[in-house]
């Protein structure tokens, strides 16, 4: 069986229409992608890197693909509320795999570039040029499946020395009335000295269909700049998610990536960071939730391949009922790169006897000077706190949830915006009483302001 | 040989690779027997026509040589290992034993008493068991009466097929079996020699049990096996050690070990790895790709593996332990020292299938020169091992900013009540702690031999004595020039 052979069918069948609607920069890359996936295999559980997930199997499933690219009637910003309190933020939608901006977007004007491939391609022509494409690896097959259906995308970019006064709020939502895959891809570039915070939400509508977000995130900092891109998931069962976030990090500059996962059915996120400056820093946070059938597998590879930067990997996971949590995670520093200082940290919480954690965290190091070092445990709540807690009055249910938000606490505390960081405490909060479900389809309901 | 002028900077001394000189490598002049390079079926029915062996040893080994037929060599290892010409390594070398006396080779003496393997007088004054194996067949075993009145079989394995033929078809393969890997599917159908240790119920085994591998001959490969079988409340503790010629050729190693522990027993494995690891250029030196493996069958058995890595141009092991019983222990100590161009990729599995078992592991890493240090671990809980626990601490030190250090850990836990931790840290040498050594007149070379000498305490504490002695003292020679 070869899912993959399916899309590339599809794709030597429409290729003409596929690169008639793209702008010309997205169809450099399609000979490539086809050569690649030419011999390409989606990597089966077991393999490789693959330990407890079937690529495979997330591919096989008939989703419909919007080759013609037929519009969605329905304006998401008008149905869907993302809100964050306290945080006034320029909110952009992507439904399904169709672009929408809405009327918050006008308050970074002058200041960020926030625009769809089709226009980025007439406006930045050279910048697209350069970028589009270049960090991602298409060695990847999932990669080359993105880089060869995809037709739009979404460029934001932070010319230099400009620090975006609101953070950016991309919601992505699937609510297509049909089994469906999209491609998503995202280029952020930001120039020197520049500075931006990124939060995108992924949703789903409508729980009775089977999506597939296929994502491929390519993020370029340049000197001296800040990127913070919070990445949160908040979806149904059915809904799968392959996303590869690709970061090329230059002298000094500072980024920080948070994967949230709090609701969702498959997810496998691949994080792909080279460090290509001196006194570059780089955090990588990762937070897991998951109960029910939820499969959460979270890949990091950090290559320093300047000497003096630090990289800090935290990636903390909470396993219920049959969830199944992966992590793996290399820190790779080049030959001639001393100084370098690396950490990784892994923790799971397994809290049901069918829940299964699976973790590798490696270290490969080229050079004698550096600081490196991994952890990963994966274990219970403290029976102790736990009968501590008792003996001041607190239920076994209520003590169980304290100390797993306490567990979480400090991936959280991570995130480098206020507003979000209440937010999250707020959500994860519901999300161990159990009643975030209830409104995953639509934020709104959950605001406190707001009683359902 | 290390250099004269005493360098002026620390960092000189630790750039400068080891270059003392391996002291094992000579070459013994001998007569052997060895059987034609190749291998083929018929060769498998020589080697097992040589030894005599029974029908059904021989078609385990036919199996065996079948199935590695449809095999190819992994590659998944952090370690190059070139391709190897099958068919130019001859698979049985034997010291010819002199008809008219039963005494062994004076010839072959002196090896063994350069090597420090005491066979005859010594061995009283040492009091530990030894079997001496040289390329294919062992030549001495020693105490061998004194533990039979225990009820103890120490011997070679060649010798237990003939003299205890159903404990030895119970047992053989049980643990790793010919299916396993490339290398043991080569081991079963040729191998020639190894250990065979069984100690009886309840029976603690007074003295120290030993193998000392000795590859000597030419263009030849070393296939031995050791099957070490502890049965109810037994305890043994068991060594092993090799050497092998300075050559400029490579030449294979590839063993296997297969331990039993049944219930509440307890054995104990120690290695301390000195074949030839080719000189400064990476020139020659020892494959040694060993598979072993100890399957904790019984209630609150115990099994701990200890291992000192010198040796070898590659090393692809990874002793491991399944435990099976309940409350059973497996325990990992290693230090793995790599200097010039060897590599090193060794670490271990605990398998946990019974409930409430625990296992430790420890491991160090050193490496100098331009070499490659893996560590890569698996430590998997099934779903119904409840109340498991693990703790894992694999430590990397570079001394040269040539060399590289890599740690591949794999963890996966299938329930809710077991406890997993690794911790993996990579650094260099402490300057400040030499400094202060410096400060209070230690020279830099000396601070360097004390700082590795106590980075790698933990897994030195864990050696018989004897062994301790000579892994120490292995461990300054092996760094001679690199560190102190």
């Amino acid at each position: 069986m070869n899912a993959l052979k399916q899309y590339i069918d599809l794709f030597d069948e429409s290729r003409e229409v596929i690169e008639e609607q793209s702008p010309t920069v997205l169809n450099t890359l399609r000979t490539t992608a086809r050569e690649q996936l030419e011999t390409a295999r989606l990597p089966r559980k077991g393999s490789e890197d693959y330990e407890a997930t079937d690529l495979e199997a997330v591919f096989a499933h008939d989703y419909g693909v919007n080759v013609n690219r037929l519009p969605f009637d329905a304006d998401p910003s008008e149905t869907f509320h993302c809100d964050v309190p306290n945080m006034s933020t320029c909110l952009y939608y992507t439904s399904n795999d169709a672009f929408h901006s809405s009327a918050t977007a006008e308050r970074n004007i002058g200041q960020v570039v926030v625009e769809p491939f089709s226009m980025a391609a007439v406006d930045y022509p050279e910048l697209m040029e350069a970028f589009y494409g270049k960090q991602a690896r298409m060695s990847d097959p999932t990669v080359a499946l993105n880089s060869l259906l995809v037709q739009d995308g979404l460029l934001i970019y932070v010319p230099d020395g400009i620090v975006a006064e609101r953070p950016i709020q991309l919601v992505n939502i699937f609510n297509a009335a049909l089994d469906m895959m999209v491609q998503r891809r995202l280029l952020i570039v930001v120039g020197k000295n520049a500075s931006i915070k990124i939060l995108a939400c992924d949703h789903t509508q409508s729980a009775d269909y089977h999506y597939l977000n296929n994502q491929v995130v390519e993020i370029v900092a340049m000197q001296g700049s800040t990127v913070d891109y919070y990445d949160m998931e908040e979806s149904t069962p059915l809904t799968s998610r392959v996303s590869s976030i690709y970061v090329n990090q230059h002298e000094g500059s500072n980024v920080l990536i948070d994967g949230i996962t709090l609701i969702n059915g498959f997810t496998r996120n691949n994080y792909h960071v080279e460090v290509n400056g001196e006194h570059a820093e780089t955090h990588l946070l990762g937070m897991t939730i998951a109960s029910g059938e939820q499969h959460v597998d979270s890949h990091t590879f950090i290559s320093h391949n300047a000497p003096r930067c630090n990289s800090n990997e935290m990636f903390k996971y909470v396993l219920n009922d049959h969830a199944v949590g992966a992590f793996a995670g290399k820190i790779l520093v080049q030959p001639d790169c001393p100084r370098v200082e690396a950490y990784q940290g892994n923790r799971n919480l397994c809290g049901a006897p069918t829940a299964k954690m699976y973790t590798k965290p490696q270290l490969e190091i080229y050079t004698d000077d550096v600081m490196c070092s991994h952890g990963s445990a994966i274990g219970q709540l403290d029976e102790e706190a736990l009968f501590y807690m008792r003996t001041r009055g607190i239920g076994i249910e209520e003590a169980r949830r304290l100390l797993m938000q306490a567990f979480v606490a400090d991936v959280i505390d991570g995130v480098r915006l206020d507003a979000l960081k209440d937010r999250l405490h707020y959500l994860v909060e519901k999300r161990f009483a159990g009643t975030l479900s209830n409104c995953a389809s639509c934020m709104q309901a959950c605001r406190p302001d707001i009683k359902k | 040989m290390k250099e004269n002028e005493k360098p002026e900077k620390g960092n000189q001394i630790i750039e400068e690779a080891a270059q003392a000189e391996y002291k094992y490598g000579f070459v013994t002049d001998i007569e052997t027997e060895v059987i034609p390079k190749g291998l083929d079926e018929d060769v498998v029915r020589r080697i097992s026509a040589l030894k005599g062996e029974p029908e059904w040893l021989l078609e385990f080994r036919l199996k065996a040589y079948r199935h590695w037929l449809t095999l190819k060599a992994p590659t998944w290892g952090h370690v190059h290992v070139p391709e190897i010409d099958y068919q130019a390594i001859s698979y049985y070398a034997a010291p010819r034993k002199r008809k008219e006396t039963k005494e062994i080779d004076p010839e072959l003496k002196k090896t063994f008493d350069k090597l420090g393997i005491p066979l005859e007088e010594q061995m009283r004054l040492s009091g530990m068991a030894v079997d001496a194996v040289m390329d294919s067949v062992s030549v001495k075993t020693t105490y061998r009466e004194r533990l039979a009145e225990l009820g103890v079989i120490f011997c070679s394995i060649s010798e237990a097929v003939k003299d205890y033929p159903d404990l030895v078809r119970k047992y053989l393969g049980k643990v790793v079996p010919y299916t396993d890997n490339f290398y043991a599917a080569l081991n079963s159908a040729v191998f020639s020699d190894g250990s065979f240790v069984y100690i009886p119920k309840g029976v603690r085994c007074p003295m120290e049990l030993s193998t000392y591998f000795r590859i000597n001959a030419a263009q030849t490969g070393q296939f031995e096996r050791t099957l070490i079988v502890a049965d109810d409340d037994a305890y043994v503790s068991y060594l092993e050690g090799c050497t092998a010629p300075m050559r400029d050729e490579n030449q294979l190693h590839a063993a296997i070990v297969e331990i039993i522990v049944e219930d509440r027993a307890e054995v104990k494995y120690s290695t301390v790895q000195n074949w030839y690891p080719g000189d400064k250029d990476g020139k020659g030196g020892i494959y040694n790709l060993v598979t072993k493996r100890g399957l904790c069958r019984g209630h609150r058995s115990k099994l701990s593996w200890t291992q000192v890595e010198t040796g070898s141009a590659i090393t692809w092991k990874y002793p491991s332990c399944v435990l099976m019983g309940d409350h059973s222990v497996g325990e990992f100590y290693s230090v793995a020292l790599t200097n010039n161009w060897q590599e090193a990729d060794t670490g271990t599995k605990m398998i946990h299938l019974g409930k409430n078992s625990t296992s430790t592991i420890v491991s160090k890493g050193i490496s100098a020169g331009h070499s490659q240090n893996s560590y890569r671990g698996m430590v998997k809980v099934a779903p119904k091992a409840t109340g498991c626990r693990n703790y894992t601490q694999c430590d990397s030190l570079l001394l040269s900013d040539t060399s590289g250090a890599h740690t591949f850990p794999v963890i996966e836990v299938g329930n809710d009540t077991s406890v997993v931790e690794h911790e993996a840290t990579t650094s260099k040498i402490n300057e400040e702690q030499i400094f202060y050594c410096n400060q209070r007149g230690i020279s830099t070379e000396d601070a360097v031999g004390l700082i590795v000498n106590g980075y790698a305490k933990e897994v030195m504490s864990k050696l018989p004595m004897e062994f301790a002695v000579e892994a120490q003292k292995l461990l300054s020679i092996s760094l001679e020039g690199a560190v102190g």
